[in-house]
């Protein structure tokens, strides 16, 4: 059984979306990044990362990475660790089992290189 | 660069929409939402590939024909195009009443040629003429009301809404498409809560769906906020008042942003007056329509007060 299905499949993927951008939007380190974005537009790439981290069907190219955030200024690692530690917390709060979390920050953690653009 | 070919001429997309390419370029092709919603601007490719978003809410029918929408297509290789007809089947109606709802909206009461199928807080495109047309968002609920209803404010220098005030009649011949978009109320969840936010003209899909709701036997709360500058802005408050009174899970809260509220009036934007009422929101289910800024910054401050993102449906069009 794949991370995908253990952890529920796309019905556990939206229950997770509403969480994680939560977090996201409510945390001083990243919200301005956030300011002024159409938020079902947001909350589709948001749902699109969490699929990946979650090993569940993508077509994630690193390249779009890249171009999705190559425009934000000052951009760095403490931004991204932000961004794990609200998917640690979310999966958490959804009871996810630790061993599952593991996988799913080990998966998240690959793309770093490319949202900072290394 | 992609290029966009159109009526024999070559044009580089430049990272731009086909529908903003062309227009840029000076080429006329009919449009309205420029959101991928409305249909107006609907092509068809001729030859290239079109990228799936750009067939979002076709009908299968037309995807597999190649047809697409202009304002949602960003080719990502040399695309060749044609106008298409309309996306939504259109049909004859007739105007049945003209009113003023207040100095800048108008009433606007349809009788459809054909048998008309929709759910309340849907929109449809009205037709001036065959290249000019707008979307506005439907205020009559099926089984209440016999007829359509529309809203529509006076847009300064408006094409269709001058000409709507200037000479539109009871009497008058003209051409609606059918009924679209998803922003409108489904039975099933009866105790769930209902916060409702608008501006201006906004008020009519909202109007609609809140007599569905009722319709329906909704039990959770219905909580309406309509905002305006200031009372003259505001419209429908009697026979919102009386709803009000009439069904005890229904609550109607005019606002005005500007001066002074009077008696029965809340004080403050709309957003910030709703959100001070409902604090908590989650598990309620939430409608915004109106000026754009205000759903923009509704959706997200909804979504923080604890609403799904499922549960929160913006209606495009005022």
């Amino acid at each position: 059984m794949s991370l995908y299905d253990e952890i529920g499949g796309e019905a556990a993927i939206n229950a997770a979306v509403d969480v994680f951008y939560r977090k996201v939007l409510k945390d001083d380190r990243i919200k301005h990044y956030f300011d002024g974005l159409d938020m079902v537009k947001q909350a589709a790439k948001q749902k699109a990362f969490l699929t990946l981290a979650l090993g569940g069907p993508n077509n994630y190219t690193g390249e779009d990475m890249r171009k999705g955030h190559a425009h934000l200024k000052g951009l760095n690692d403490s931004h991204f660790d932000a961004v794990m530690e609200n998917l640690g917390a979310t999966l958490t709060e959804l009871n996810v089992p630790g061993h599952l979390i593991a996988q799913a920050a080990a998966i998240a953690e690959s793309t770093r290189k490319d949202v900072l653009n290394r | 660069m992609p290029k966009v070919v159109y009526g024999g001429q070559s044009y580089e997309s430049a990272g731009k929409s086909v529908l903003e390419c062309l227009t840029a370029q000076g080429v006329s092709i009919p449009s309205s939402c420029h959101s991928g919603l409305c249909q107006t601007c609907m092509m068809r490719a001729v030859s290239g590939a079109v990228p799936a978003k750009a067939q979002a809410g076709l009908k299968d029918a037309l995807v597999a024909q190649n047809y697409f929408l202009a304002c949602t297509c960003y080719p990502e290789q040399d695309i060749e195009a044609v106008l298409a007809a309309d996306g939504l089947d259109k049909q004859q109606a007739m105007v049945t009443k003209v009113e003023y709802l207040n100095a800048d909206i108008l009433g606007i009461r349809l009788k459809p040629s054909q048998p008309f199928e929709y759910r309340a807080g849907q929109f449809i495109n009205f037709f001036k003429d065959a290249d000019t047309v707008r979307c506005y968002s439907l205020a009559s609920v099926p089984g209440i009301d016999d007829e359509l209803s529309l809203h529509v404010r006076k847009v300064p220098g408006g094409q269709v809404s001058g000409w709507m005030f200037e000479s539109l009649k009871a009497g008058d011949a003209i051409t609606i498409s059918e009924a679209a978009g998803d922003c409108f109320y489904l039975a099933g969840k009866p105790e769930q809560n209902i916060l409702l936010v608008g501006t201006g003209s906004g008020l009519a899909p909202l109007y609609g769906i809140i007599r569905d709701a009722l319709r329906n036997g909704h039990k959770g709360k219905i909580s309406l906020y309509h905002g305006s500058y200031n009372t003259e802005g505001l419209y429908l408050v009697d026979e919102l008042r009386k709803l009000a009174q009439a069904h005890a899970n229904f609550s109607y809260v005019p606002c005005v942003s500007e001066g002074a509220a009077p008696q029965g009036y809340a004080y403050g934007m709309v957003l910030d007056v709703a959100l001070e009422g409902h604090p908590d929101l989650s598990g309620w289910r939430v409608f915004l329509c109106g000026n754009p800024d205000m759903v923009k910054a509704a959706q997200q401050q909804t979504f923080l007060a604890g609403a799904s993102m499922g549960e929160i449906f913006a209606d495009p069009f005022g």
